[in-house]
């Protein structure tokens, strides 16, 4: 090869290389998350909400009228009470407000998905950077970065969310970054941390430094990319906590959100309907079903994809 | 900072020259204790290097050589003593302290093989990746050049035709193939000082031989310098021009590799050379047997290190600190009392 060609033809080449190693990896690890079963249950429950998720404003633009299938200022006319049980027109019939339960359902899908996903974002860039850094370094920074984890372990996440939402008022935004905060300095950092530790005794680390890469080649370039499948995994528990977290603060009617499935447990309860579980199931059961739900089906593929990063949880 | 002894080069014909070199590791470590222990890891070592000679460290596990071997690439930073190191002008300098820019720059003088060719590779890079890593973190030429010189190192060390191994992955490799690879990325950037730690131990035995003559063989032509970090006898004998038996920390014996190896003085040496098996069922020799394992060095009193398992140790070992390393005639250089 002259060198004119290798100009381009190397960087090319390398992510060819790069990618065949990916797409395999990706292959061998779908086949290992496959024959778990459970992570295809919780993928599949995934899906399903996501398609939720999804078609919801395309309802809106075409078969829903908005006056009537709002999910926030809607009010079904067409029913003579409100709650009314669910019909043709309201296949889960409306809330005491007079409101589609199905529209609800589905418009909150969406947020909780992103609320998860960014919540998730934040615990892994905070947690892989914490876990790498104190592995690393070591000494002070790593007695500091540990006891600042003690301490967010330590705060009731929960106590912690009322008083701060008291204090400023969180909306699902401010709620992922104080989730992901949290998580990514305390349980998930000390994690990453662990795991980090066995990379940095690695000889390829010395090779490194003994070419002369400086702290953030190699935290960057060697130990980042080794964590990166544990973190994807703690990603997975992070969404399933922030949607449950989600959930607990806006039935406290904690959170100042437009529509939720924790608001929408809140308003029958607010109705009074809480208790009459049995005569307005329909009230209740949607929203709290959903969020069991989801939140399992996360768990279950982060429980699915624990086996196979962590290669000694396999079943032979 | 640039800590240039400034001694010129008539002065010292060595390539590196460890001086008095020691690095104690602290036991008990606590935030509020004073006096604390010390593991006595390398205490007090010193020898020359020539360029393109090949020093053999031999010793049991736990003897500090791999730490001695550390200290001379500056792996480790070394608690005590100096490490001169024939910098471009052909004048020494000591790299013992050095940080920052001249320690990077040092960095490209002095490389290391290490010892599990499995580990000593990132799983997640190619081979490209790995051997271009020492050239891209020092900046040296553009995406081609470094291609053209990965290639030609690759060729070197016997990875032929270059092509079919650059963009493949460690796990893609068998076990030789990737000493060869591990070489490579020592050499390419052209050291004129190698430290080889053990990297033919955890190869099998059939290409053992194969990756020690491409060590020869790039020794001859390219003029390193190699310290070579054995526990094999018959290793250091196939690489090595002379060579350092080390024990608990100290250099206990060092001369030309044959005479050492055919004359021991020091009853460590002696002991070492008589557990090696002889293929004759029907040989005899004088059986000469250490008591006891190696201890471990914590603080050790001041007498001969070998005095607990020596045997011919007498009172005189016992009440008189550690032998200096002295000659003890035709260049044979051994610390005992008694030989």
């Amino acid at each position: 090869m002259s060198a004119v060609n290798a100009q381009h033809a190397v960087p090319t080449a390398l992510w060819r290389a790069r990618l065949r190693l990916a797409l395999q990896s990706l292959r061998e690890n779908w086949q290992l998350f496959v024959r778990t079963r459970i992570g295809i249950i919780g993928l599949a429950i995934i899906g399903l909400y996501a398609l939720l998720a999804l078609a919801h404003p395309i309802l809106m633009n075409t078969v829903w009228e908005p006056r009537t299938y709002d999910p926030v200022v809607g009010y079904a006319f067409d029913e003579t009470q409100q709650p009314a049980p669910p019909s043709l027109k309201h296949l889960l019939g409306t809330d005491p407000l007079g409101r589609d339960i199905l529209s609800q359902l589905m418009f909150s899908a969406r947020s909780e998905f992103l609320l998860g996903l960014l919540a998730a974002t934040v615990t892994v860039v905070i947690g892989t950077a914490v876990g790498a850094i104190a592995a690393y370094f070591g000494g002070w920074v790593d007695t500091l970065l540990m006891r600042l984890a003690d301490i967010m372990i330590m705060m009731p996440a929960i106590s912690v969310l009322i008083v701060l939402s008291a204090l400023i008022g969180v909306e699902h935004f401010e709620l992922a970054l104080i989730i992901g905060i949290l998580s990514g300095f305390g349980a998930t950092g000390v994690v990453l941390k662990s795991q980090a530790l066995s990379v940095v005794v690695k000889p390829y680390i010395d090779a490194a430094r003994s070419a002369g890469g400086g702290h953030f080649h190699i935290i960057l370039v060697h130990i980042v990319p080794n964590l990166l499948p544990l973190s994807f995994l703690y990603m997975m528990f992070t969404v399933t906590s922030a949607i449950f977290s989600e959930a607990v603060l806006s039935f406290l009617g904690l959170l100042d959100v437009r529509m939720s499935w924790g608001l929408m447990i809140h308003t029958t309860e607010s109705a009074g309907y809480l208790l009459q579980v049995t005569e307005f199931w329909w009230l209740i059961f949607p929203a709290s079903l959903s969020i069991t739900l989801l939140c399992s089906a996360f768990y279950l593929v982060g429980r699915s994809l624990d086996e196979v990063v962590n290669p000694r949880l396999r079943s032979r | 900072m640039n800590v240039s002894v400034g001694i010129p080069a008539s002065a010292s014909l060595a390539l590196v020259s460890a001086v008095n070199l020691a690095k104690r590791y602290p036991v008990s470590a606590g935030w509020f204790r004073r006096d604390r222990s010390f593991i006595h890891a390398v205490d007090g070592v010193s020898f020359d290097l020539m360029p393109g000679e090949t020093l053999g460290l031999v010793g049991e596990s736990g003897c500090g050589k791999t730490t001695t071997g550390r200290m001379l690439v500056r792996l480790t930073e070394p608690t005590d003593g100096q490490v001169l190191f024939k910098n471009q002008s052909g004048d020494l300098e000591d790299i013992a302290h050095l940080k920052g820019a001249p320690l990077k720059d040092f960095r490209r003088r002095a490389q290391m093989v290490f010892q599990d060719p499995y580990e000593s590779m990132n799983p997640r890079r190619t081979i490209f990746d790995t051997v271009a890593e020492p050239l891209h973190v020092q900046k040296i030429g553009d995406h081609s050049e470094r291609f053209e010189r990965v290639s030609e190192t690759l060729s070197m060390v016997g990875l032929t035709p270059p092509a079919s191994f650059l963009f493949r992955f460690p796990h893609e490799l068998s076990g030789g193939q990737r000493q060869r690879v591990a070489i490579a990325r020592a050499l390419v950037m052209e050291p004129s000082f190698v430290v080889a730690d053990e990297p033919t131990s955890m190869l099998d035995i059939s290409i053992r031989t194969g990756i020690m003559q491409l060590m020869n063989e790039l020794a001859d032509r390219l003029g390193i310098g190699y310290l070579y970090i054995t526990h094999d006898l018959a290793v250091a004998r196939y690489m090595c021009s002379r060579i350092a038996v080390m024990y608990l920390g100290k250099i206990v014996e060092m001369g030309d590799t044959e005479d050492v190896l055919q004359y021991p003085v020091h009853p460590y040496t002696k002991a070492l050379l008589s557990a090696v098996p002889v293929p004759d069922p029907e040989a005899t020799r004088d059986a000469l047997s250490i008591k006891g394992s190696v201890s471990a060095p914590v603080d050790p009193l001041p007498r001969c290190r070998f005095y607990d398992r020596c045997p011919i140790a007498d009172d005189y070992c016992r009440d008189n600190d550690h032998p200096p390393l002295e000659d003890k005639g035709a260049g044979r250089l051994a610390a005992c009392h008694k030989a």
